[in-house]
């Protein structure tokens, strides 16, 4: 047995070689070895008695996993289209300058390797980068530059990270650069909180009680799809299984979205409260924090805290004081996925297995985790559940607009004075949105991220609820002088990316919308082409598996829609039937530099 | 009244589907009733005498001389049918669609398990066609307007078909006659 | 405790037992609803979304989605016909199909799926991805070409011969089937006689030497589309 192969099965046996754990054992290979080498698939198989394949299989799912070596330092910029409109393309030049390799490839000394990664929650304050965990926003080129050439003088990402942001950012366990920009505090997120006084109201009650409060409340969840807070709980609860969970989707990464990331750093002890009241209502005693890997730094924070609160009688046996009420909170890393926001994806990932969401039925709440009963809710969902139980259902539900009660976390980025985070009653006009964050000759929004839609001037006057313009709370912001197809674009490239492949129309659809959208973007659509978009979106839109897929195709279906000029007024007809998308000469390079002689024919 | 003209070709093809033509036994009798023969190898017609009613392709795009017979076809000819897998997917041209094309013919000329080239010549006149970087099924260079599949498609498939758009009828194959083998 | 349920299908009263997928339903009382992945002795996969209905107005997948009663559901409609037809040729553009000298040509489910919904030639570019053949086993080869990522092999090596053998690996377009060993499918516990061997709808997981054993006129869909035995069963 060689010496990486000892190191391999020490991982597993500190994972008590629980097959469950795998993404914990892969990511610590990971970050040890800085790739999962064939030996140590292996290996994992061997140790934790199950097939190489099956490790492979959720290796080669992951974006932060790697099957080869990297290098040591691996700089990830996001591509975010925020980022490219902020020229990220000027900053990515000047890290290729430096370190004399391209995108997508390592130096020669194994040191440094940079690739494109999609958002990672830090639209407000790009480009931003991160390396080794290590965040670096608001990038410029001399700063990628000075970064690149501290890395290769034998730098720390930690030396480097800069002065630390605001707030909890400071902390000795963060240190970070990051920026809150905390714009607009409400009053059930942002609003003052001793820990555990929600916590302390519920555990007053009876479950049912817990769960009568938060149906009164009507709070829906806050990832995007709205469902019922409450009767999520309610049919967790209603189950006999005796083990039962309860998740935390911390995986934000629906592009231009940053919120939770500010929650965590600021308000984190809310979340807890929220996640152990979920705990007691539904009878859960286990609580899974899925966090994103891309906010890793700040893992050792929440760590903390959660060990603070062990201490404090927050969590652990007899929680509170409450006799019975067992509850314990794990976190588990995510890897670079954004198909793993989808609750049955993440849960996927928590059983060590690569991110496929699950066929449903069996719903979560019924069979999830291990086949066991699961709620999964949004970060700002358990936050406002705690809220509701500190200060009653009445008081939230008269909050927000008459379906949509409470606030609304937003998370604001693009071309505006203002972006941050604000927390906005719900059923506020985009309008004043735009107006309060200071949005500069706005010509188009991006409501919900990419799988929400692009709306342009004439539906300012549109509310932000559920019931009208829904979103997660990604709300990006375009001035005219963008390009709506290159946002489609870039959004359809981003799905293109992260779909996990599972199911024919969004592994395929999509591959094949980019075609035709291309054909947009590089002058050769036809006006076939609008109906061709628009069926193949459709198609891939009603037969797609998953959440993620049924969403995938709004970026095109959504700027057909409502920007139907930015496509009509680039489509060149043409009467000689030949395929404008035929490219004689680029056909012919090959042949004319190998044979040394020019075409016969053209 | 005159009678509408065909013109066919094979581009990147085996000639099969001239040969299932030419399988419609007896009918061709019929056929010859109701069409003139254009440009095509039936008649060993070079060029077009003038526009045609039908132009039937065999074959997809494999070199730089495919393409201009495709778009003469696209030019000349009301309707233009892909006939058979290479016009409507490359068919076993398209196999090289994978490999580089310098590896291709490499491994024609140079390297494969029955070749005798000592010289070690790769054929260059410079009256011979350029290749292709892949080949293209006829769609992706002109538009097509009917599909007929299949290797080659059968007798009574291309029959059934020329009689339909002959009589101005939508091409309608029933389930026996859409085959891709 | 009533053991039947009464539902729709296309406008027609069927019984169902109440632990049975629409699909199970429809093919009892002998309506055929289109689907590749699924594969009766096997979990549902619900991959390939061909058998995806309208389900009391909403798209479901028939193979996953249990029976209610009351349930309506609509199958056969332009509408459905429509996506499947684009499911299909998805599939087709997406790997490299060459039916003309594919071992499967005939017996293929996939190409009796065009057959049946009367494609000619799929709408969509082909995208003539590389994909590697695996021909290292002494009875079994895997050509991925033709691969549709089904996932009966996945299934059927886990769940019937208890070996783990396929998984799925990589994501989006670059997902494709891997094997439980670094250099091939020769290395692995596979068998020529194993259920695995012989549930691949497609050409894509053939046993050797059993090519082209019937002529071309006696093969599975030569004459009759696919799901015709379904649809004979409905009308006795």
């Amino acid at each position: 047995m060689n010496d990486l192969e000892v190191r391999v099965r020490a991982i597993c046996q500190a994972h008590e070689n629980n097959r469950t754990r795998l993404m914990d054992i892969v990511n610590a290979v990971q970050n040890e070895f800085g790739y999962v080498p064939g030996c140590a698939l292996d290996a994992i198989a061997k140790e934790c008695g199950t097939q190489r394949v099956a490790v492979q299989s959720l290796v080669s799912f992951y974006a932060f996993h790697s099957e080869l070596p990297k290098g040591r330092h691996v700089i990830r910029l996001c591509n975010d289209i925020v980022d490219q409109f902020q020229d990220v393309q000027a900053v990515a030049d000047a890290m290729v300058d430096e370190a004399g390799v391209p995108f997508g490839q390592t130096t020669p000394d194994n040191l440094l390797h940079l690739e494109w990664t999609p958002c990672i929650g830090m639209s407000d304050q790009a480009p931003a980068a991160i390396v080794d965990d290590v965040i670096f926003p608001r990038l410029t080129p001399a700063k990628a530059k000075a970064l690149v050439k501290a890395l290769k003088a034998g730098k720390s990402c930690a030396e480097l990270a800069g002065r630390t942001g605001d707030g909890n950012n400071s902390h000795r366990l963060v240190k970070s650069a990051v920026h809150n920009n905390l714009r607009l505090r409400g009053d059930v997120i942002f609003a003052d909180y001793h820990p555990g006084s929600g916590l302390a109201k519920a555990l007053a009650m009876s479950p049912a009680e817990v769960v009568r409060d938060v149906k009164t409340s009507r709070l829906r969840g806050r990832g995007g799809a709205g469902f019922p807070t409450g009767m999520k709980w309610d049919f967790a609860r209603q189950t006999d299984n005796r083990n039962k969970y309860v998740i935390c989707n911390a995986d934000e990464g629906e592009p231009g979205t940053f919120k939770d990331r500010v929650i965590l750093t600021e308000c984190p002890e809310l979340l807890f409260d929220g996640m152990t009241i979920a705990g007691y209502a539904t009878g859960s005693a286990h609580g899974i924090l899925y966090l994103r890997a891309e906010y890793a730094y700040l893992k050792a924070f929440i760590e903390d805290l959660l060990a603070k609160r062990h201490k404090k009688g927050l969590l652990g046996k007899d929680v509170a004081g409450k006799t019975g009420f067992n509850f314990d909170i794990r976190i588990q890393m995510g890897a670079g996925a954004y198909i793993c926001g989808e609750e049955t994806a993440l849960i996927s990932s928590c059983e060590g297995r690569r991110g496929d969401p699950k066929n449903r039925p069996p719903f979560p709440a019924q069979k999830g985790y291990l086949e066991c009963p699961t709620i999964v809710n949004n970060v700002e969902t358990f936050c406002c559940a705690a809220r509701i139980l500190q200060e009653g259902p009445g008081w939230f539900a008269q909050k927000g607009s008459k379906g949509s009660p409470g606030t609304k976390l937003l998370s604001v980025s693009g071309d505006c004075e203002k972006p941050g985070v604000y927390e906005v009653p719900f059923g506020i006009q985009l309008q004043d949105l735009l107006e309060m964050v200071g949005a500069d000759h706005p010509a188009a929004v991006q409501i919900g991220g990419p799988s929400g839609s692009l709306v342009g001037k004439a539906e300012f006057n549109r509310t932000i609820c559920y019931d009208d313009l829904a979103t997660g709370g990604s709300v990006m912001i375009f001035n005219q002088k963008r390009d709506v197809l290159k946002i489609a674009m870039y959004f359809l490239d981003f799905f293109i990316e992260e779909s996990c492949g599972y199911c024919t129309p969004c592994r395929v659809g999509n591959v094949l919308i980019r075609e035709r959208l291309g054909r947009f973007l590089n002058g050769t659509a036809e006006s076939a082409d609008l109906d061709y978009l628009t069926r193949l979106g459709t198609t891939v839109k009603f037969m797609s598996r998953c959440g993620m897929g049924q969403t995938s195709p709004n970026p095109v279906l959504t700027t057909l829609k409502n920007f139907p000029d930015a496509y009509r007024s680039r489509v060149k007809e043409r009467k000689d039937k030949f395929q404008p998308t035929f490219d004689i000469g680029a056909a012919l390079v090959d042949s004319q530099a190998l044979a040394g002689r020019k075409s016969v024919h053209f | 009244m005159a009678k509408p003209k065909v013109a066919t070709a094979s581009l990147a093809g085996c000639f099969g589907c001239h040969m299932s033509l030419l399988d419609i036994d007896d009918r061709i009798l019929k056929l010859i009733d109701l069409v003139d023969f254009d440009k095509s190898p039936v008649d060993d017609i070079k060029e077009f005498t003038g526009p045609c009613r039908i132009g039937i392709i065999e074959g997809g795009c494999c070199n730089e001389e495919n393409v201009r017979v495709l778009r003469d076809f696209r030019k000349h000819c009301d309707i233009l049918i892909a006939c058979g897998d290479c016009a409507t997917m490359g068919g076993i041209p398209a196999m090289r669609n994978t490999i580089p094309l310098k590896e291709c013919l490499d491994e024609a000329y140079l390297n494969g398990p029955t070749v005798y080239n000592p010289q070690k010549i790769l054929p260059n006149d410079k009256e011979l066609p350029l290749l292709l970087n892949r080949v293209y099924p006829c769609q992706e260079v002109v538009k097509i307007d009917y599909f007929l599949p299949g290797c080659p498609p059968s007798a009574d498939t291309l029959w059934q078909a020329l009689v339909a758009l002959l009589g101005d009828k939508p091409v309608e194959l029933p389930y026996e006659l859409i085959k891709y083998d | 405790m009533s053991t039947t349920i009464k539902m729709t299908i296309d406008g027609k009263e069927i019984q169902a037992h109440p632990d049975q997928t629409i699909l199970q339903a429809a093919d009892a009382a002998g309506v055929y609803i289109p689907r590749l992945c699924n594969m009766k002795e096997l979990i549902p996969h619900g991959s390939c979304r061909v058998c995806t209905v309208r389900c009391n107005g909403r798209p479901q997948a028939a193979c996953i989605q249990p029976v209610a009663d009351g349930m309506v559901v609509e199958s056969n409609t332009p509408e459905l016909t429509e996506h499947r037809r684009a499911i299909i040729d998805m599939l087709f553009v997406e790997g490299n199909h060459y039916c003309m000298f594919c071992e499967k040509s005939g017996n293929c489910e996939l190409q009796a799926m065009a057959y049946r919904l009367g494609i000619a030639t799929p709408r969509y570019p082909y995208q003539f991805p590389h994909r590697q053949v695996d021909a290292t086993h002494p009875d079994v080869l895997i050509d991925r070409n033709r691969c549709i990522l089904c996932g009966r092999c996945v299934s059927a090596s886990r769940d019937v011969d208890g070996k783990s053998v396929f998984e799925f690996v990589g994501r989006n377009s670059h997902k494709r089937v891997a094997v439980n060993a670094e250099s091939g499918l020769g290395a692995t516990a596979l068998t020529g006689a194993d259920r695995a061997a012989g549930v691949c709808p497609v050409g894509s997981i053939i046993r050797k030497r059993t090519a082209y054993a019937q002529p071309i006129g006696q093969r599975k869909y030569d004459h009759q589309p696919i799901g015709s035995d379904i649809e004979a069963a409905g009308q006795k």
